[in-house]
């Protein structure tokens, strides 16, 4: 393989992991925009669609098609619920309290998906088979393309539900002002339940159309809480179109650090690379509402 | 630094004095050496959540830096233990210091990750450069801190020399917290833009703590690493993190002196709960999440709240400091 086929091959790569790291991104902003929480459990969210996926399909034997739509249900449902038990009882909590209880949520799915799957790790089949398809010598595989058409199709889903509906106008006015939100009449705190059950979704399906690609086991969240949080604060806290872009960046950042400088350092690179965005552009790239 | 805490202060001196000689069980002793290697981690955590409303996921790094390049230098350079020990304090507090300043600039959740992140590139590095750090199978032969001829070899003489440690950190903690440096952390806690306004120099206190409280961790690794004398990553990963913060939390986030009884308390419990080893993480999880929504002034002073709602004399004082908290 030449370098310009090696690295374009990387490039592939890059943009398929980054657009997960992007959806990430996206259910950390919008958390983030209704309530100002950085849910540090929402790596799990992504986990857990992966893991139910799986459990669906080979254990209850349900077909690709249904276990999907099953399983972005069911995380949902789990987000609603921690929001719920954990988040809605606190009356006017600190930053402290919040990251506690939701990295508290984080080790508990952890926890239990450990419990329920133990620790190896599983796979799902592809969506449309492994034939690869060529393009100027290098390789895209075709759940490359359903990861980049889903991704896709929730940011279009995201814009619509955002700019046309009801409920994601209210949730756009509790992102500008909570309290002028809630004078004109919006009920926040459902709004704040909605926010949690929407971005749970958002995890769940990153988690099982990457699960093909990457596997999957209990122990995932973590790593893509950090990277997706990595691409939001690149792209800026709160901003959508941001956490696109960063995600991808992050992706192909990474998979030429891994492919160029050292496979070990894989996962250190975007940890770097958020350190170094704290130092240095802390509002992010595209601008952010929030700076000190 | 107060009748109360001179009194408590005295009351864990004797306890500490008088213990090993009531257990006998080298075991039991290991475990409460534990015990006062990890409250120096949790000491300074907690003057770090509770004094300056700042949170870390990655003490166990802290803690890793303190015991590796102690446990490197004196094993694989040679160097007397009590010069690593210096070496990693200013390895582990100037490390401190690069990660807090630009994240500590920010609000409370950007210290949050940027420590989860660095806790996560630490383990990595312990686990990928193998020629130090032996890689995920770690390294041994670490040798045994020494006083002349006096070697720190037994469990026996190791308690007393962990536990003489411990004191003093306390000791220097609670001098602090009621100094003018104490009163502005506090400041901070309750209002930053206040204490802003008032002339603090709120950042500049919640790096010094930040720092403060990694060197605390490493001073615990480095005493880690001379008494296991083997030292692999799995110590430090991020579970140990969370363990850490739930004995903060359990003890109660703005007490020094709960931070040493849920230390003690979560480390003697996981000791008899080894059984379950591997679902550790549900119990953190659980336990933390039931105290921060039941109990948020941790488990001690929250059931003694319970028990003497109304009518108790002094508990004018916890109500204020509850009020203060809204």
């Amino acid at each position: 393989m030449s370098l310009g086929n090696q690295l374009l091959q990387y490039l592939f790569t890059g943009i398929t992991i980054g657009s997960i790291y992007g959806m990430v991104a996206l259910g950390f902003n919008i958390i983030y925009n209704s309530t100002g929480i950085i849910n540090l459990a929402q790596g799990e969210f992504v986990m857990l669609g992966g893991m139910i996926t799986i459990f669906l399909t080979t254990v209850v034997k349900l077909p690709l098609f249904l276990s999907f739509f099953l399983s972005v249900l069911l995380v949902t449902l789990i987000g609603a619920i921690f929001e719920r038990l954990a988040i809605h009882p606190l009356k006017s909590p600190s930053v402290i309290t919040l990251i506690i209880i939701t990295i508290a949520g984080s080790i508990l799915f952890k926890g239990g998906a450990m419990f329920l799957w133990g620790k190896e790790t599983f796979t799902l089949p592809s969506f449309s088979g492994e034939k690869p398809i060529f393009v100027l010598g290098a390789i895209i595989l075709p759940q490359t393309l359903w990861i980049l058409g889903i991704m896709g199709g929730v940011v279009l889903l995201l814009i619509f539900f955002f700019s046309f509906t009801r409920a994601g106008k209210a949730m756009k006015a509790c992102a500008v002002n909570r309290r002028a939100a809630n004078l004109v009449g919006i009920n926040v705190k459902l709004m704040v339940l909605f926010s949690f059950a929407l971005s749970a979704a958002i995890g769940a399906v990153a988690g099982i159309i990457i699960t093909p690609i990457a596997l999957m086991d209990y122990d995932r969240g973590t790593m893509l809480a950090i990277k997706g949080f990595c691409a939001a604060v690149l792209g800026g806290l709160g901003s959508n179109a941001g956490a696109v872009i960063a995600g991808f960046l992050i992706g192909i950042t990474e998979s030429l650090g891994a492919g160029f400088i050292s496979s070990g350092y894989k996962d250190a690179i975007a940890l770097v690379v958020l350190l170094a965005v704290l130092f240095f552009r802390p509002g992010g790239i595209l601008g952010n509402k929030e700076h000190t | 630094m107060g009748k109360k805490n001179l009194f408590s202060l005295l009351v864990l001196g004797i306890m500490v004095m008088i213990l090993p000689l009531v257990i006998s069980n080298p075991y039991y002793l290991s475990i409460l050496i534990f015990v006062g290697i990890y409250s120096l981690i949790t000491i300074g955590l907690s003057l770090l959540m509770g004094y300056a409303g700042q949170i870390s996921l990655g003490q166990a790094a802290f803690f890793g830096i303190g015991a590796y390049t102690s446990g490197i230098l004196s094993t694989k350079f040679s160097l007397s233990p009590w010069l690593a020990l210096i070496i990693a304090i200013f390895v582990t507090g100037g490390i401190a210091f690069l990660i807090g300043t630009p994240a500590l600039r920010l609000k409370g959740h950007y210290l949050a990750m940027a420590t989860l992140a660095f806790g996560q590139i630490i383990f990595i590095i312990l686990n990928e450069e193998i020629a130090y750090t032996g890689g995920p199978s770690g390294f041994g032969q670490i040798p045994y801190f020494k006083l002349g001829n006096f070697v720190f070899n037994s469990d026996f003489r190791y308690y007393y020399f962990v536990w003489s440690i411990v004191l003093v950190v306390l000791i220097f903690s609670l001098n602090l917290i009621h100094s003018r440096v104490g009163r502005a952390l506090r400041s901070i806690h309750g209002s930053e833009i206040a204490a802003n306004v008032l002339g603090v120099n709120t950042a500049k206190y919640k790096i010094q703590v930040f720092v403060l409280s990694a060197i605390y961790a490493s001073i615990a690794g480095t005493l880690y690493a001379h008494f296991v004398t083997f030292l692999s990553p799995g110590t430090f990963s991020f579970s140990f993190s969370i363990a850490l913060l739930t004995m903060v939390v359990i003890g109660g986030m703005d007490s020094i002196w709960g931070a040493i009884m849920g230390t003690a308390l979560l480390t003697i419990l996981l000791e008899f709960l080894r059984i379950f080893h591997d679902y550790d993480i549900l119990i953190y999880g659980g336990v933390l999440l039931l105290i921060m929504i039941f109990l948020p002034e941790g488990v001690f002073k929250g059931l003694f709240n319970l028990i003497y709602k109304g009518n108790f004399p002094k508990n004018r004082l916890i109500k204020k400091s509850l009020e203060s908290r809204r």
